[in-house]
């Protein structure tokens, strides 16, 4: 580019001869430069202004477009990510400890119909009826016909009957997608499982919720989308309780039970491997629940969980091993078991009548169970230190398994705590517990002293709970029980080989007089095996057996609840895996052969 | 020097067109691919769980009992018992394998003498290919 000189030469020559000033000259140049230099950079500017612009209305247009675009298209599912399992199924499984399926989903359909585009509503209620028994086709065609857009028919079909409703061929009858809870095992487990329902209804989907048992209290887990795809391992093992609810519902059977619940846990775990209760139910196609009656007589009612039971004489093992711990007797200390004992208005009276004093030692006391010997130790260590035992045997608050049935079901303890009630709570009356109250306070004297909390997931890891007796006192609680099985009142449970040990119970059930049924008891067997290292604890309760194959009905746990406990321990310790230890004859046995 | 220059970019820009046009009909034929593989492997989970429901169903302990029961006297199948565990001691081994260059009789030192009747009784015929 070629500048103008400010001050050119000839201008300024000829400006100094005509006497001008040549400084205008240059100020005029200066001007003239610098409205060049303005007109340039605004060109400049503007044109910069334009392309901004442009890439602003660009920009936004583009943003605009994309928002349209996004607004106006249908939602399609993403093609090109991986679709997981946990988009499949929308509920988890359910399995045993072994990973044999308990409970799954099953796709099915639902029947819905939309009358405005029926053809002949009459023949569409008749033909419905023939394939589904339960329809009334006069109730169906009334409805088909009163004027509504929508009719839910059935909520889930087989393949078979869908085919048949296709056949019918009415344009007004559609099918919608269902997710349905299977439980293939039908009946075994129910109480454990529960069931599931569906909740809210839509015409391609509905949501599938639990109705009892593990299923609505794991509800928020089996739902989680996140871990639709792992199934929940329950600690129950399939073929032990199949083996359980076999045997109990024999036995149930045999003694004219009304009904039979059996726990069997692992004693450090806190693992419950079998929880049955009978008579039981189908989760596939779960019972109403009672609506006039006792609850308890219901097939629903959970009798190992919500059965809040008096369980009699098992509770006497709480007392020894309560004085035990506290250093007031020792297993052969002799203490006064003169019956029958008067304590104010009462009279404290043995079975039967008997009397097995005066003076009996503590271990006596548990494997004869007298009534009056517990009651003196219970006197012995006092109220105070009885219910805080009971406490910590966890008797005052109901059991944390994952059940929504358990915080139900509190057990009944005394509110005030005279002599009398430290006495007959100290023997397992007046104080009402579930077998799995019972359960877990054995547990924790199998295992050597140490509370554990149940569970029905599977963990497997020794629980570290609080302790409540000594080693030393469990240690010799647990050889009293062997003392019960091997020489007291529960010799029909011996297994040979398993080393039995256990406390039969005998409690009247309370009528609703206020009093005692004679006739009517529950019988419990609180049994634990190994002796020699106690791994599991079963607890056997049979409600109302009667035994009678004598010349008279037999009542107590020794005839009814204790024979079952030994065949389910029979049965389970093979599929446990326990080997059976050769036991050493007695001594009189043994014959002396001369070489 | 210019028109070349042209020439070959006119040529690159019809290169990378017909590139990016396959690109395109290669992206959506996967596409519809995978869109077909996703609708087969949902069809398939749905049949496999199918299937383990239906395997979980047909391998019900009841059913299983009740087979035990029918099938009897062919399996003779019974509960385990505690009285058959065994210890390892009490597996024989087995005996040993005899190689081709193995004297079939070893040198037989003690002989025994075997004495006996004979009977009168015609000889056991084997039934169902079992002595009685």
């Amino acid at each position: 580019m070629i500048r103008t000189p400010l001050r050119p030469l000839a201008r300024i020559l000829l400006a100094r001869q005509k006497g001008e000033n040549p400084d205008t000259i240059e100020r005029e140049n200066l001007r003239l430069r610098h409205e060049e230099i303005r007109d340039r950079s605004r060109a400049r500017a503007e044109v910069r202004l334009l392309f901004l612009s442009l890439g602003f209305l660009a920009a936004f247009s583009t943003i605009g477009a994309r928002m349209g675009l996004l607004a106006a298209t249908e939602p399609v599912e993403p093609r090109s990510a991986s679709a997981g399992a946990q988009i499949m199924a929308t509920r988890a499984d359910i399995t045993d400890r072994n990973g044999r399926i308990l409970a799954t989903n099953m796709q099915t359909n639902s029947l819905y119909a939309q009358p405005k585009d029926m053809v002949d509503p009459g023949r569409v209620a008749r033909e419905l009826a023939k394939i589904f028994p339960e329809i009334d086709p006069v109730a169906l065609e009334r409805r088909l016909t009163d004027g509504r857009s929508f009719l839910w028919i059935r909520r889930v079909m087989s393949p078979e009957q869908m085919q048949r409703v296709h056949e019918i061929g009415d344009p007004g009858l559609l099918f919608g997608p269902r997710e349905m809870r299977l439980y293939p095992n039908g009946t075994l487990a129910a109480h454990v499982l529960g069931g599931a329902s569906f909740g809210a209804e839509g015409v391609s989907s509905a949501e599938v919720i639990g109705t009892a048992g593990i299923e609505k209290a794991l509800d928020a887990r089996l739902r989680d989308p996140a871990q639709a795809g792992t199934p929940l391992a329950l600690s129950i093992d399939l073929t032990l309780q199949a083996a359980v609810e076999e045997i109990l519902e024999t036995g149930k059977t045999m003694l004219n039970a009304k009904g039979a619940a059996a726990i069997l846990m692992d004693v450090r775990t806190g693992e419950i491997l079998s929880l049955a209760s009978l008579p039981a139910f189908d989760p596939n196609d779960r019972p109403n629940p009672l609506v006039k009656g006792d609850p308890g007589d219901s097939p629903l009612f959970n009798r190992a969980v919500q059965g809040v039971y008096e369980l009699g004489s098992t509770f006497k093992i709480f007392t020894a091993a309560n004085a035990l711990n506290l250093g007031l007797v020792a297993p052969d200390t002799m203490v006064d078991a003169n019956a029958p004992r008067k304590w104010g208005r009462f009279t404290i009276r043995e079975f039967q009548n008997k009397n097995y004093g005066p003076l009996l030692s503590v271990h006596d006391v548990i494997v004869k169970s007298s009534n009056v010997g517990t009651a003196n130790l219970a006197l012995m260590i006092g109220a105070e230190r009885q219910a805080a035992f009971f406490q910590s045997l966890g008797f005052m608050d109901p059991t944390v398994i994952e059940l929504v049935e358990a915080p139900g079901a509190r057990p009944i303890v005394p509110k005030r705590w005279p002599d009398i009630t430290t006495i007959t709570t100290s023997y397992g009356h007046g104080i009402s517990a579930s077998p799995m109250h019972l359960a877990v306070a054995y547990a924790a004297i199998a295992n050597g002293g140490v509370r554990v909390t149940p569970t029905l997931l599977r963990g497997g890891v020794p629980q570290n709970g609080a302790r409540v007796m000594s080693p030393e006192t469990a240690a010799a609680s647990i050889d009293m029980l062997r003392g019960v099985v091997a020489e007291g009142t529960a010799t029909l449970g011996d297994v040979p080989g398993y080393q039995v040990a256990g406390k039969t119970g005998t409690a009247e059930k309370p009528n609703a007089q206020g009093g005692y049924d004679e006739d009517k008891v529950v019988n419990t067997f609180a049994s634990m095996f190994p002796a020699n290292d106690p791994k599991y604890v079963l607890v056997v309760t049979l409600d109302e057996p009667v035994e009678t194959s004598g010349s008279e009905p037999r009542r107590t746990a020794g005839w009814t609840a204790v024979p079952v406990a030994g065949e389910i321990i029979r049965r389970a310790a093979p599929l446990l895996g326990l080997r059976p230890v050769v036991e050493p004859p007695p001594v009189d046995e043994l014959t002396a052969v001369a070489n | 020097m210019r028109p070349v220059f042209f020439v070959l970019t006119f040529l690159g820009v019809m290169a990378l067109c017909f590139w990016a046009y396959r690109e395109n009909y290669a992206t959506q034929a996967a596409l519809r691919d995978m869109g077909r593989l996703q609708n087969e492997i949902a069809s398939l989970r749905e049949a496999l769980a199918l299937q383990r429901a239906e395997w979980a169903y047909l391998n019900r302990p009841e059913r299983l009992r009740e087979l035990a029961t029918l099938n009897f006297d062919r399996l003779g199948l019974l509960p385990l018992e505690p009285v058959q565990f065994g210890a390892a001691a009490q597996v024989s081994y087995p005996a040993p394998m005899l190689l081709p260059g193995d004297d079939l009789f070893p040198d037989i030192s003690n002989p025994v003498d075997v004495t006996g009747q004979f009977s009168t009784e015609p000889a056991p015929s084997p039934v169902d290919g079992q002595f009685p």
